[in-house]
């Protein structure tokens, strides 16, 4: 019984969705010869990740080492992000004076689209990879410093109250006080940083070349391999719910 | 005790000389509080009472070192109070405990910051473990202070002020949030930490029954704007002090109708 209700509650919606889903798609097929179906795309799919990481020429190699170069992208873009952009969030919520400094600053580049960067960053490093890196890392910045600032300037007055009453120097204050306070709005930042950089990697990629799932997106289309396409939309997507719900759940640790 | 003649130190532990409190306002300065005199002596239990918006808050504040006097003289054991300091613990009215660490890290953060330089890592645990056993929270010290109740965090934040073994323990409604039976219990239990620790204590309240049963001078506020000191009470009902008795005690019933005198008849609040 308990288990009937548990499947009726949860897991019942989400397998009629996905259901659903994959029926409309296969009706788009039907009538669309140059659009492959559901059972074709599977097949497709599993003869792909069969061998996911061989390396034929410096083009065509595994669906696995594109995954893989595409998410050390990110990773290298993102952490040096959050390596500045969390102390200066830091700073920006501590000192008012740096926050008006660099307010708009901060809000006349965050609208812009970080696709808009890749000039620069090809002018400056002279070279794709690095490119690309800065395009993450230029896309992933804002939301660290905003979140940060954010957490920080909510600090309850309680709690420095406490550290004034206790006169608890200023190492103390930060490990005991601002960095706890602020932790989930950080969480936050890197939760947003992360789905961003996940989004304009694939994009990037595309305009950079390289090894890399965004690259072989492309190549697949100028291959006319529309199987291969449908794939990649999907890795992207599954890659990036388990990026997102790793941070959830790691947010929900720090939550008090 | 009352007989001996006090040394000066001791009849002059806390003293606060024409104090004056402005703060500046969009509307010129707002004067809260003005020509505050109070000296208090060493093992002094005082409370402030008065209408809220009074400045009771305030003058705690002043004495706690959070809030600086745009004029006058503030003294603690001879010495000017120029800032919050260990020498003087405060109980927050909403705790004030910091989530992410259990009571017994709290209670050692401020054990840790005032012998931190002169006692070994034991020595400190020590300390914390007597502060949270005095309270009789031995048990939850390595609860959360979310897994705890109102009025167990309220008793965390005691064991964290007196930890410090301050000079003065300044407390700020501190069971002003709390129910009617709680407060009780706390207040009992206040009376015994005060009377083993000798404490001096300075608390805000606007229980008219607590200050009695807690005080030996029952401070009383005019209404503000500009706010003073109007009366001061001596509360010399013997101690210790057992609710129950008092409940039928003539002497209680003067004082807690001298204190309603005070507040619904000289100092009535206009209805706003």
């Amino acid at each position: 019984m308990k288990f009937r209700k548990y499947f009726a509650d949860n897991l019942l919606p989400p397998l009629l969705g996905l259901g659903l889903f994959i029926l409309l798609w296969a009706m788009l097929a039907q009538g669309n010869e140059t659009l492959p179906g559901p059972i074709k795309t599977w097949h497709s799919a599993v003869a792909l990740f069969s061998d996911p990481f061989y390396q034929k020429t410096p083009n065509d190699q595994g669906i696995g080492w594109n995954i893989l170069n595409s998410l050390g992208r990110v990773g290298v873009g993102f952490g040096l992000a959050a390596l500045i952009g969390i102390p200066l969030g830091f700073m920006i919520g501590r000192f008012d004076f740096l926050n008006k400094m660099t307010a708009p600053i901060v809000s006349m580049l965050r609208p812009v689209s970080p696709l808009a960067w890749l000039p620069i960053g090809l002018l400056v490093f002279k070279a794709a990879n690095p490119a690309a890196i800065w395009v993450i890392f230029i896309s992933s910045i804002w939301p660290m410093i905003i979140n940060t600032a954010m957490g920080v300037r909510q600090l309850p007055q309680d709690y420095l109250n406490v550290a004034r009453v206790l006169n608890l120097s200023e190492w103390k204050v930060f490990t005991k006080i601002l960095f706890p306070a602020t932790l989930p709005y950080m969480l936050t930042g890197i939760r947003l940083a992360i789905g961003t950089a996940w989004l304009v990697i694939v994009a990037a990629e595309m305009l950079t070349g390289g090894v890399g799932i965004g690259f072989w997106v492309w190549d697949e289309w100028n291959n006319l391999n529309v199987e291969h396409i449908i794939i990649a939309i999907f890795t992207v997507g599954i890659i990036g719910l388990l990026l997102e719900t790793m941070l959830i759940q790691l947010a929900k640790r720090f939550k008090y | 005790m009352k007989s001996f003649v006090p040394t000066n130190a001791m009849k002059k532990y806390v003293q606060i000389e024409n104090v004056q409190m402005s703060f500046a306002t969009k509307q010129g300065a707002f004067v809260a509080l003005k020509d505050i005199d109070l000296k208090i002596d060493r093992g002094e239990f005082i409370t402030l009472i008065g209408h809220s918006g009074c400045g009771k808050s305030t003058l705690l504040n002043l004495v706690a070192g959070l809030l600086m006097p745009t004029d006058g003289i503030m003294l603690c054991a001879d010495r000017e109070i120029a800032g919050p300091g260990p020498d003087r613990g405060v109980v927050f009215q909403n705790h004030s405990l910091l989530p992410w660490l259990t009571c017994f890290d709290n209670v050692h953060l401020a054990v840790e910051r005032v012998f931190g330089a002169t006692e070994s890592n034991a020595q400190l645990n020590q300390r914390t473990s007597e502060a949270l056993a005095l309270v009789h929270l031995t048990h939850a010290e390595h609860k959360y202070p979310h897994e705890i109740s109102g009025g167990m965090k309220q008793r965390v934040g005691i064991a964290r002020a007196l930890s410090m073994q301050p000079k003065v323990l300044l407390m700020d409604e501190p069971f002003g949030a709390l129910d009617a039976l709680t407060r009780a219990h706390l207040q009992d239990e206040l009376m015994k930490i005060v009377a083993a620790t000798n404490s001096t204590v300075v608390m805000v309240t606007h229980d008219v029954d607590e200050a009695v049963l807690l005080s030996d001078r029952i401070v009383m506020m005019t209404n503000g704007p500009a706010a003073t000191i109007g009366e001061i009470l001596t509360v010399d009902l013997p101690k210790p002090r057992n609710r129950l008795a008092l409940a039928n005690d003539a002497g209680y019933h003067r004082m807690r109708g001298a204190v309603l005198e005070f507040l619904y008849q000289k100092q009535a609040k206009q209805v706003a």
